[in-house]
């Protein structure tokens, strides 16, 4: 199995157990509950690291066929020949969905870095207000529910998550489009899915 | 001391007994939760899911005779505790026994600590052998005698009856623990103990129930920012005021409770770097430490994660002495054990009387014997298939890959539901306790 199916997989389960382990017999187990949380978030953390290289590549050969098209475009827009956000900002306009990665993009000066780093912002950020912020109870690492879920849901199956997960990720990468091309920033990438 | 040491692969163990029901069948009250020898080994107690406790007495009769092979016989059971019901947090506590510590004897009577995740008991067990006849005012059934019937004295006598023994609750120890309890230590002082949970150690006096002293708190301001929790905690056996705590990082601290009340700062942290090439989505787990024991002398202590022992100098705090791995097949199966919750058991560990022998439990029923001295190390199995008296146990192997080799077993064919949690090692025999799901197996040395 690839190494962003089985982070996937990782996910769904450390969610189910996580549900389930509300309904256990002497309540919730703080020690459980914080080993699947760590496991969840490195696993998350992979899977997003993973979409990114896949989502990059798919990007370079749409962005490769496009270039062509956009000559003239590139011109009018393009401020500074050194100006590294510049070009791919433009691009990035044309080829994402979402103009919040847009700004996102603009702002950052090392794309190697903060591509990994970005990534796990944008979904901090993007995520919907939480749906017990005017809940009494008090939110510990136990009652904490994963941000990206649908809130008063008893169960989940895996199915929901997933296309959820699917969702939120192609959200969170449409501000890493269209980054630096070059060898480096892939390799890096890469690097970083093998080590993980 | 008969043995009391020796390499792992001088001493052959021989089956001795297995208690408990033979059905396959297993009732969730019969789950043996813990097991432990008393000071002497005369007694072993062992305490389940269902609340209650077990002791099993050495029969001392023929020990002089070097042939005889002494035998745990039930001595006690009672109900130590009950499930109860938390209304304001509308949760059930588990009357499941975590840990059963005893007390050094003083007089006749034997006591021990038992705990669930909340509450700590202290049980007075006592011996009754005699009883006094002849009462002036009542009955020998207890009641009353009519008083214009009687028209003599008599001295009440005592005359002996059929042994019973009595366990009496002396003290209950709760309300101190949000979180669950995973362990308790009696103090070599013999007046204090302390209870471990989650996020916070208490340190207690034997004689006071209502009142604990908070010695560690690594509960944050803020629960979101919890990284670790305290998985298991000891106290030194001869320094009475130090005492050490395991997280689930893999981080064992050390704290001297002479340097401050609240001992959040800790004199010693022994941690080893994380071997980057293992690095997997599971390292977080497996790094977590389930359980530490002191050795006997002192000097050395040890922890169990998931796929290793390790054996700690207190001198030296930056990587352990000794590593054993346990079963290192299972770290190629991570996923499967994440996935059947296999990869959050509790392994408890124990050393022999003399500390060079260390022993462990694995799954299938096996257990694993490591020697230090030698870097020797055996697994060996408990099944109602090698319970024939006295039968020497066969050394057990593990074919990880390739090509199995005759009397191996592939790792595919372990099984993960029969697990070996819970071990005692007899403080100066050769005798273990090994606990498999709702039975506990007893070993010796054998004997030629």
């Amino acid at each position: 199995m690839d190494i962003s199916g089985q982070a996937k997989r990782i996910m769904v389960q450390a969610l189910s157990k996580m549900y389930s382990s509300r309904t256990q017999r002497g309540g919730l187990r703080l020690h459980r509950s914080l080993l699947l949380t760590l496991v969840m978030k490195s696993a998350r953390d992979i899977y997003h690291s993973a979409r990114l290289v896949s989502e990059k590549e798919e990007q370079c050969a749409r962005l490769v066929s496009t270039t062509k098209d956009l000559t003239q475009k590139e011109e009018s827009i393009d401020t500074t020949s050194t100006e590294v956000s510049g070009i791919p900002v433009a691009l990035c306009a044309l080829a994402t969905r979402s103009s919040e990665g847009v700004q996102r993009s603009k702002n950052e000066s090392d794309p190697t870095v903060q591509n990994a780093r970005e990534t796990r912002v944008d979904k901090e950020n993007c995520s919907p207000p939480r749906p017990d912020r005017h809940s009494r109870k008090r939110r510990g690492k136990t009652a904490t529910e994963p941000d990206f879920l649908p809130c008063k849901k008893a169960k989940m199956d895996s199915g929901e998550v997933r296309r959820i997960l699917h969702d939120a990720t192609l959200r969170s990468n449409s501000g890493n489009c269209g980054r630096e091309m070059d060898t480096l920033s892939t390799t890096h990438m890469l690097r970083t899915v093998v080590t993980c | 001391m008969r043995g009391a040491g020796g390499g792992a692969n001088d001493v052959q163990w021989c089956f001795s007994q297995v208690k408990g029901a033979i059905d396959d069948d297993v009732a969730e009250a019969d789950i043996i939760s813990t097991v432990e020898f008393n000071h002497s080994g005369e007694l072993l107690a062992t305490g389940d899911k269902g609340g209650r406790v077990v002791i099993f007495q050495q029969d001392t009769e023929n020990k002089s005779l070097p042939q005889c092979r002494s035998e745990y016989n039930v001595y006690s059971t009672f109900q130590s505790h009950e499930p109860e019901f938390d209304y304001l947090k509308s949760l059930e506590i588990e009357e499941k026994i975590n840990k059963i510590r005893w007390l050094p004897q003083k007089n006749a009577a034997q006591f021990l600590l038992s705990t669930n995740d909340k509450t700590i008991k202290l049980w007075k067990i006592s011996e009754r052998d005699k009883r006094p006849e002849g009462y002036n005012l009542k009955e020998e059934d207890g009641r009353c005698r009519d008083s214009t019937t009687i028209t003599t004295l008599r001295v009440p006598v005592f005359r002996p009856m059929d042994l019973m023994v009595e366990a009496s609750p002396r003290r209950v120890f709760a309300n101190a623990h949000t979180y669950h309890i995973n362990s308790i230590s009696v103090n070599s002082d013999n007046e204090t103990y302390l209870s471990a949970d989650d996020l916070r150690v208490n340190l207690w006096h034997l004689e006071i129930t209502d009142r604990s002293f908070n010695i560690v708190d690594i509960k944050p301001a803020n629960m979101e920012e919890l990284t670790e929790v305290i998985t298991a905690a000891e106290f030194h056996p001869h320094q009475c005021n130090t005492f050490v705590y395991s997280s689930s990082k893999g981080t064992i601290r050390m704290c001297d409770m002479r340097a401050s009340a609240l001992c959040d700062k800790h004199s010693k942290l022994f941690e080893e770097p994380e071997d980057p090439s293992n690095r997997s989505f599971f390292s977080e787990i497996i790094s977590s430490i389930s359980d530490v024991k002191f050795s006997h002398s002192g000097r050395y202590m040890m922890t169990r994660d998931y796929l290793s022992v390790k054996i700690w100098d207190l001198n030296m705090e930056n990587r352990p002495v000794e590593t054993y791995q346990v079963h290192e097949y299972l770290r190629s199966k991570l996923c499967s054990l994440y996935e059947n919750d296999c990869i959050f058991d509790k392994f408890e560990c124990c050393w022999n009387g003399n500390d060079s022998v260390v022993m462990t439990g694995s799954y299938n029923n096996f257990f694993r014997m490591l020697e230090r001295t030698q870097r020797r190390d055996i697994t060996l199995e408990a099944s109602r298939e090698s319970s024939k008296a006295r039968q020497v146990l066969k050394p057990r192997r593990v074919c990880a890959g390739g090509k199995r080799k005759k009397d191996e077993i592939s790792v595919d064919s372990l099984d993960f539901n029969k697990k070996i949690l819970h071990t005692a090692w007899h403080p100066q025999e050769n005798i273990i306790a090994v606990a498999t799901t709702n039975n506990l197996y007893i070993f010796q040395e054998k004997v030629n």
